[in-house]
């Protein structure tokens, strides 16, 4: 989230889209109520099915999932022709007015540059123009043809209100209603607030489809100000830590990235980490890169990272691909290269698609390692469960072993919500029988392996048993250590460059925050952006004020929230060039004629003068990005692309299948789905009783939704002979399923490019353990293909075929 | 945002619910109370619930209930139906509006605690069915005798008769009276994330409904209102509604609810001759026809009730 789940409560306009709030994130929704109750707001829900969501909204409007670029662009176009842009906003705070190079452009579904054999771009024109100062070139009168602005309205010109209906199914009344509600808010004392989660993200090109509702906020001014904003709603329990901490195969933790089998040495890596600025006087914060690297290098190998040995760089592991997600994962151990698995808080048999596929990579491990603290269906892959996990048990060799581990109510840590907030807690209870803590876990596993390598040798033992591991009892790093480590300490005194004598960091103490990290070794800190949350105050998540000066949904003294406590991201843009606030009932901070000050901590040097320095720090531009260069690997700009399994062809390119710069693996191209055979398009979701497949081990919750079923139009079941409640085999390309059908008015067929199209929409809350009914999961169906960007699964958009059967024998 | 209902204190005090404020005992008479409590109620803003059934799940871990896992049965709402172990349940409702266009209507169901409580006027077991001054209806087990009596007495169609234990008992919501003794809300408000159900006291919760009710006009809901049925002297559960002219679209919310007459016979022959006086075989066979016949009071039932009062149509 660029803002919090209270500042919600501020808004003039909720869009959920790409998400369904209420019931998957009931308890964040209340903020949505709030404004609603207290301000008026509205509420409109975008959709293939009628949610929970939908019955409270004042506005619903159906939309054929995988289609949600082509309603956004739509949505942007209606601003432009409508003159419903926030003007000096996206002037000054965005790219608009910078030149692209010649040479770039968009025909046929796909941009400049594109390989078809690579399924890849050359993005080399996908850039600025450079003046000769070595700075963009940029037009203020958003005139000159290749300025970003006109490249934009050019690219978005084709999203008429009738190509959106015929793409998306949404009838053009309701688009239009959609566009203008939200275009209201281009007024700068209007705001609307974007809630998303999954049904963005779990596409082909999710990370384009936020991409284009971020692009509409910022014309609309909507970003950086009360009220406004890109929400991701996060959907598991510290989620939002688990990427900001960097577990992911190709991150380091704060958004620093692993480097890769080129960036042999540190020079090298450091090279295309210089984050010089782009446009004069501008911030570009990245370029303080180094010492936040440095700085968690350290962090890692303590002593052993020195000046000399460049604080350890040959110690991290380096990429010989873009990185391992969880598709490549499987892929390489379906192949058998990858032969030991170990599964920490995850449940891939029923999480990860194709489960055929999954269950057959796993029978190929040596060993696989679960640790949770349920008995997941993962764990139990190999045990016959009927039709519910047919295999045959005395086939698979794998060696299982399951560590049980503990809840969140038994373990004390901190969590970080969506809103990016440190939120410390305590255990309830104790843990059940032989459960143990993940940290503990983790610590025998590590002083294990570390006492064999140091027995051993082996080829490069260095980075394990030079790990900094200075917790007072090694076998049990407690949370407070853990989170002191993240924030950082002073490694060594540093005293002030005009006066040796002053100690100005005194080694030992905690650092501040991240304004004082070093790239010289001096500090240690174990993710940059989280520095600042266990300082020589005291562990500031553990904070508990409610105190709201003014009432403005700030929370200042309400846990810690990442970076620095700022609770509202790019807020310098909620004022405008003199820094004054847009809407002065909606201050977050303004310039008192020397400095930042407000409610907010400022998201801008607090000098920093308003008419030159831009408010997006973090890019080089300072200027937020409508046009983003090569940093994606599909396009600079988002571009309607069909799902890879679609009812129809893509109408705007119909030779284009799914998204051009999706990565696909040979054999999982030959089981896509054709309509022909698979005509529905099926869609997956949560629902609110359950949360994944935890709480199906639940006795209440599975009192609460105790069966799996699957939902589908009332045209749909006429057709089909389908009675509600009775029992339907959903199939698509690579397996089937059993189900009862639900037979509901909520979901409706959509027209799109003249063809009937029905949703048939699959919960994903059972498996063949715990209290619920046994019963199966969306990824039984779904594709093996994911983002282009960062190759989240497709699990939103996919075809199957669907028939009535008789109920199975008892 | 209505206040949210604080924590339980864990300072001991003197119970603000207890036996010596009792207003209607079943069969049976209590002295008047020497305290008036303040009525309290709670109400339901169908307009604001979003169906997560958080207050199910309350609801069954404060009365520690054990409802049986079932099965899919077509709808969203599980169980399929109020039992003896679940005293509140989320009732789903697709309704398409004049215009053309969907609405799903989701009702919390459960025992509406009237002010004029036809369970209570039905029961024929003294003391096993009660009401405090604030308001709240509550049964109480030791006393109850399994008869079903209270579901014929009630409009709303709402105790459940258990039949797993020794003998029968009646159940359902107690507004949480345990909770409200000790100056808590009801554990379905405590757990509501949108606060569609909120608890105060009876003018506190008519006075939010209003502002509620002028935020749904606004929204273009004409007919929104309070639902609290005057047939049944007020309820202490009430309900914000956006169709409050048809509050039967809500799963079959009672349009005006009213005790069935046979009821109001019934407690007039226990109020005049007492239970013990009705003799013979006539009077059993009469209650035994209340008792096991539906669930439902059927045509020929209010026509022969009027006839016996004295009201039949013309």
């Amino acid at each position: 989230m660029t803002n919090s789940w209270t500042d919600i409560g501020n808004t003039d306009l909720v869009i959920i889209m790409g998400g369904n709030a209420a019931e998957a994130h009931p308890c964040g929704f209340k903020w949505v109520t709030e404004a609603k109750a207290n301000r008026g707001a509205k509420l409109i829900v975008v959709d293939p099915r009628f949610t929970r969501s939908a019955a409270v909204a004042d506005f619903y409007a159906p939309i054929r999932q995988g289609t949600d670029i082509a309603f956004l662009l739509g949505v942007i176009n209606y601003c432009i022709q409508n003159d419903k842009v926030q003007w000096d906003y996206a002037k000054a705070f965005t790219n608009a007015p910078y030149l692209v190079k010649e040479g770039f452009s968009y025909k046929d579904g796909l941009f400049t540059g594109y390989d078809e054999a690579k399924r890849d771009y050359d993005k080399s024109t996908w850039d600025y123009e450079l003046g000769p100062d070595g700075y963009v070139v940029a037009d203020d009168t958003l005139q000159h043809p290749r300025c970003v602005w006109n490249l934009l309205k050019q690219h978005v010109a084709i999203y008429t209100p009738e190509m959106v209906e015929r793409i998306c199914g949404t009838p053009k009344d309701k688009f239009l209603k959609v566009a203008a509600m939200m275009a209201e808010t281009s007024s700068p004392t209007k705001t609307m607030t974007s809630m998303y989660a999954l049904g963005w993200t779990q596409h082909s090109k999710g990370s384009q489809n936020i991409r284009a509702m971020a692009m509409l906020q910022l014309i609309l001014g909507n970003i950086g100000v009360r009220g406004g904003g890109m929400n991701a709603l996060r959907g598991h329990s510290n989620i939002q830590g688990l990427t900001d901490i960097g577990l992911m195969s190709n991150l380091l933790p704060g958004y620093l990235t692993l480097p890769n089998e080129r960036e042999i040495d540190f020079d090298k890596y450091m090279s295309s980490r210089g984050f010089k600025p782009l446009r004069p006087n501008q911030t570009s914060y990245w370029q303080n890169y180094k010492k936040f690297f440095v700085s968690f290098l350290k962090s890692m190998w303590g002593p052993a990272a020195t000046p000399d040995n460049n604080f350890a760089y040959d110690y991290l592991p380096k990429l010989d691909v873009p990185g391992y997600d969880i598709l490549r994962t499987f892929e390489l151990m379906h192949q058998g290269k990858l032969n030991g698995y170990f599964c920490q808080g995850f449940n891939p048999l029923l999480s990860f698609p194709n489960r055929k596929k999954v269950t057959e990579a796993l029978s190929k491990l040596k060993f696989l390692v679960v640790m949770d603290p349920l008995d997941t269906e993962t764990a139990r892959f190999w045990q016959n469960h009927g039709e519910f996990n047919d295999v045959d048990t005395a086939k698979i060799d794998t060696e299982v072993i399951q560590l049980p581990s503990t809840c969140f109510a038994e373990d004390e840590g901190s969590l970080t919500n969506s809103g990016r907030w440190l939120q410390w807690h305590w255990a309830a209870g104790t843990p059940p029988g032989e459960a143990k803590h993940d940290t503990w876990i983790m610590a025998q596993i590590y002083q294990g392996l570390r006492a064999l390598y140091q027995k051993e040798g082996g080829a490069f033992p260095e980075p394990i048993v030079n790990l900094h591991w200075p917790y007072n009892d090694p076998n049990d790093p407690t949370s407070d250590e853990l989170a002191k480590e993240i924030n950082g300490y002073v490694v060594e005194d540093v005293t002030d460059p005009n006066d040796p004598t002053k100690v100005v960091l005194q080694k030992g103490k905690q650092v501040v925050n991240f304004s004082v990290l070093r790239d010289d070794g001096k500090t240690a800190s174990g993710c940059w952006i989280y520095s600042g949350c266990f300082n020589e105050q005291g562990n500031n998540m553990a904070r508990r004020d409610t105190s709201d000066p003014d009432g403005v949904g700030v929370y200042p003294k309400w846990s810690f929230s990442w970076p620095l406590n700022r609770r509202v991201l790019y807020n310098r843009a909620s004022c405008d060039l003199s820094g004054k606030p847009w809407d002065p009932s909606r201050k977050l901070i303004e310039w008192d004629g020397a400095k930042w000050t407000g409610y907010d901590v400022p998201d801008i040097a607090p000098t920093a003068k308003p008419d030159v320095v831009g408010p997006f720090i973090m890019n080089a531009e300072g200027t937020a990005r409508l046009f983003t260069r090569g940093l994606m690997r599909d396009g600079p700009f988002p571009a309607h692309y069909e799902p890879f399994e679609s009812p129809i062809a893509n109408p705007l390119a119909p030779k284009v299948r799914g998204n051009p710069a999706a990565r696909v693996f040979k054999d999982d191209l030959a089981q896509f789905g054709d309509a022909d055979k698979f005509p529905y398009a099926a869609t997956s979701y949560r629902l609110t009783e359950h949360f994944h497949f935890w709480t199906k081990h639940v006795w209440v919750n599975a009192v609460l939704q105790p069966e799996f079923f699957v939902e589908i139009s009332e045209q749909l079941a006429k057709e089909k002979g389908i009675a509600n409640g009775g029992w339907v085999r959903v199939w698509s390309n690579r397996n089937s399923i059993r189900a009862k059908a639900l037979v509901t008015k909520r979901i409706t067929p959509l027209i799109c490019d003249g063809k009937t199209v029905h949703v048939v929409g699959i919960p994903l809350h059972w498996g063949f353990m715990g209290q619920t009914k046994k019963g199966f999961g969306p990824n039984s169906l779904t594709p093996f293909v994911g983002d282009a960007n960062i190759e989240t699964p497709e699990f939103k958009a996919f075809l199957v075929n669907i028939e009535s059967i008789a109920a199975p024998v008892a | 945002m209505f206040p949210p209902l604080p924590n339980v204190s864990v300072e001991p005090g003197p119970p603000k619910l207890s036996n010596a404020d009792l207003v209607k005992r079943s069969a049976s008479s209590v002295p008047p109370p020497e305290r008036q409590l303040t009525p309290v109620a709670k109400l339901i803003d169908v307009s604001k619930c979003i169906g997560c059934k958080a207050c199910q799940s309350a609801c069954i871990e404060w009365n520690d209930t054990h409802p049986e896992i079932g099965v899919f049965s077509g709808s969203y709402e599980n169980p399929p139906d109020l039992t003896p172990e679940m005293f509140t349940l989320m009732r789903f409702t697709e309704w398409v509006n004049p215009e053309g266009n969907l609405e799903w209507l989701i009702r919390k169901d459960g025992c509406m605690h009237c002010e004029d409580p036809g369970c209570l006027k039905a029961c024929p077991a003294p003391g096993a069915i009660v009401q405090y001054s604030n308001g709240i209806v509550d049964f109480v087990h030791e006393n109850c005798i399994g008869c079903g009596y209270c579901v014929r007495g009630c409009p709303f169609n709402i105790p459940r008769i258990s039949r797993t234990e020794d003998k029968p008992k009646a159940y359902k919501c107690t507004l949480c009276s345990d909770r409200v003794a000790v100056g808590q809300g009801p554990a379905c408000a405590k757990a509501c994330p949108t606060q569609a159900i909120v608890f105060g006291t009876k003018e506190e919760m008519t006075k939010h409904a209003e502002g509620r009710i002028a935020d749904l006009k606004s929204r273009g809901y004409a007919n929104a209102g309070l639902y609290d049925p005057p047939g049944v002297k007020g309820t202490h559960v009430m309900y914000v509604l956006h169709h409050a002219d048809k509050p039967e679209i809500y799963a079959n919310l009672p349009k005006d609810p009213k005790i069935s007459p046979i009821v109001e016979i019934w407690k007039g022959m226990f109020k005049y001759a007492g239970f013990v006086a009705i003799g013979g075989l006539a009077a059993f066979s009469f209650l035994q026809q209340v008792v096991s016949g539906a669930n439902r009071v059927s045509r020929e039932d209010e026509e022969s009730a009027k006839r016996l009062t004295g009201h039949a149509e013309r």
